[in-house]
């Protein structure tokens, strides 16, 4: 027994001893959500092949960027806004229309102004007219807080989609707008699908560095502070409503780089893209992600695509079914959420 | 302005009690560094404070004290630009103060907020930070906050904790802190003992009195524990349904029996038939 408890004991309880990754992954839930959305991506990638991969990288690439930029505002602020989706709809309508070219025309059934920029020229604009959008609105919704700025923020997502849709002299109204132009650089045309990719990813990696930049100054201390106690801030001296107005721009910029890249991606883009239920959903995948954490939006906007994507597959879901089923599940996935971790995957607040 | 008068190379303040609420010319007492001048607030038709006159000298700690309900923290509201003054001014060093709280703070005065309000999701560090939001000097940050850690040891065991994980006591030493880092002339304490156990308030008086001594700092504290802070106060103003009833120093405090009236409704009129 005396040998039993030595050498061989040791082997035993070795053996028994969890290693260090069971120690670090027992209870570390957020590992856990890292390991399994990343598997599922990898597994389903690799199911489908790499044309899917690339398609899914793309819609990944465009909802990662505007839940990250949206995460900005909702969960380090504390301002939930659901009028994201208007700013996604500026930037693609800008390039949409800025880089419509005379030659399409002829496709129309109902002509708007034709530009003929390059996207690269259009991008911009787009930006710089969501952000003036932005202050405009922020000037006023600036004074509202809680439970009002969610009212006024549905306001501002109700009213661009109408301005989308009934502006048909700019946007040709429901008919939408064909043939956007695909990014070029010179010689270097993003047309492939690849080359979409790398160019969406490259913007995403652009959004999640200045918003880790802003998270981690003294600038993101601030919106984190204003998150916590607007008034307790403000005593001390800073004015909180430049804070909110600076993030808030900066937000709907980044969402506006997405609905460019959006627009000329899908090559077609009508008001139905941009109704108030696409700003839910990517409220939602903030949600999923969790408050107030850069790459928790990231891993939401993958479960999300990946959900949304993967319930194509379902054997026993007949094709006109998955769009109204894949938003009952979000729904029902975000009650669950809700119940039992209401900080999202990765996050650090409660909503 | 008329009512301001240079004294001693310093601009100072002359009564000239004309009766008007909100009058220009209505100041209480020279060598004043901060007055109010009946200054009223009114939350709708709820009146919080009316008539209010009180001043702080430079280097002093002055109470305010009261029932609930009677104005306190409305003073420090008022002071700080929190509260909505419909008549009267407020004097810094002689000149009108703003409302505006950012402006305010820039003059070098600083609020700790009643229920200590620390970012519970910041460090230590981060919200002793959040003090000095004008400063850009890193350095001087980095120096200023040795200089509250010394004041305060536990907070340098901690620097690195969120002010969640400490104690009641802990986190009114980080609130103190955090008003210092500012470097004020002038610091308002509301209430800074509500909710302690009884040897951390007087911890914290003790902390009050220090802060006063040792960087003479001017420290004006509303304050509903009156034995303690009657102890560390040179100059006490006490309040009664939205009026200042009595200002004096502590020994005439403990002399009359104005706390009694105050606290207790033993009011003693003269004229016993005066309704």
């Amino acid at each position: 027994m005396s040998t039993d408890s030595g050498g061989g004991g040791s082997l035993i309880r070795a053996a028994r001893e969890p290693g260090v990754f069971m120690r670090l992954a027992r209870g570390n839930l957020e590992l856990w959500a890292n390991l399994v959305v990343i598997t599922w991506a990898v597994v389903f990638a690799i199911w489908q092949g790499s044309g899917f991969a690339i398609t899914l990288g793309t819609v990944f690439a465009i909802w990662a960027i505007l839940a990250v930029s949206l995460n900005l505002v909702v969960g380090f602020t504390g301002l939930l806004s659901v009028g994201h989706i208007g700013f996604f709809g500026i930037g693609a309508y800008t390039v949409a229309i800025l880089t419509s070219n005379a030659q399409y025309e002829q496709l129309r059934t109902e002509a708007i102004p034709t530009f003929g920029w390059p996207f690269f020229a259009a991008l911009p604009v787009g930006i710089v007219l969501a952000g003036l959008t932005a202050i405009a609105v922020g000037v006023v919704f600036n004074r509202f807080r809680d439970d009002i700025f969610v009212l006024v923020s549905f306001g501002f997502a109700v009213i661009c989609f109408n301005v989308f849709l009934n502006s048909r002299a700019l946007t040709r109204g429901a008919f939408g707008i064909h043939e956007i132009a695909k990014p070029e650089i010179g010689s270097v045309a993003f047309g492939s699908e690849v080359a979409f990719l790398i160019l969406a990813l490259v913007f995403l990696a652009v959004v999640v560095l200045i918003s880790w930049l802003i998270v981690s100054s003294s600038f993101g201390r601030v919106l984190t502070a204003i998150r916590e106690d607007e008034r307790a801030t403000e005593v001390f001296g800073y004015q909180v409503t430049h804070f909110k107005l600076t993030v808030w721009v900066i937000s709907a910029m980044m969402a506006a780089a997405a609905g460019g890249l959006f627009a000329s991606w899908t090559t077609f883009i009508d008001p139905n893209s941009f109704i108030l239920l696409e700003s839910i959903l990517l409220v939602s995948i903030v949600i999923l992600g969790g408050l107030a954490t850069i790459w928790g939006s990231i891993l939401g906007a993958m479960a999300f695509v990946l959900l949304e994507e993967g319930m194509r597959f379902l054997p026993f879901l007949p094709d006109e079914y998955v769009g109204q089923a894949r938003q009952v599940i979000l729904g029902v996935l975000l009650v669950l959420l809700m119940l039992f971790r209401p900080q999202g995957l990765l996050g650090r607040y409660k909503l | 302005m008329s009512d301001v008068e240079e004294q001693d190379g310093q601009p100072a303040i002359t009564r000239e009690d004309n009766g008007s609420a909100g009058a220009e010319g209505n100041v209480l007492e020279d060598s004043f560094i901060l007055e109010m001048v009946n200054v009223s607030v009114r939350y709708g038709a709820v009146s919080a404070l009316e008539d209010a006159c009180l001043g702080v000298r430079r280097g002093e700690v002055v109470a305010v004290m009261g029932p609930n309900g009677a104005g306190k923290s409305t003073v420090l509201k008022g002071l700080m630009g929190l509260a909505p003054v419909v008549a009267g001014q407020v004097y810094w060093r002689g000149e009108r103060l703003t409302s505006a709280t950012h402006e305010i703070v820039k003059h070098g005065i600083a609020f700790v907020p009643q229920g200590r309000r620390l970012f519970t999701h910041l460090t230590i560090e981060e919200n002793l930070e959040m003090g000095c939001p004008y400063l850009r000097d890193r350095p001087e940050v980095r120096r200023r906050m040795d200089s509250v850690m010394e004041l305060f040891p536990v907070l340098h065991q901690k620097r690195r904790d969120l002010a969640s994980q400490m104690s009641g006591g802990q986190q009114q030493m980080l609130a103190l802190g955090r008003g210092l880092m500012a470097n004020p002339e002038l610091l308002l304490l509301d209430e800074p003992t509500l909710g302690l156990a009884p040897n951390i308030v007087k911890e914290v008086f003790q902390t009050v009195a220090l802060i006063s001594e040792r960087l003479g700092t001017t420290i004006m504290v509303v304050e509903h524990n009156i034995k303690g802070v009657l102890d560390i106060v040179d100059r006490a103003y006490i309040l009664d349904t939205g009026r200042v009833v009595f200002e004096g120093t502590p020994a005439s405090v403990r002399e009359t029996n104005i706390l009694a009236e105050v606290f207790l409704g033993k009011v003693q009129r003269a004229d016993p038939d005066e309704p």
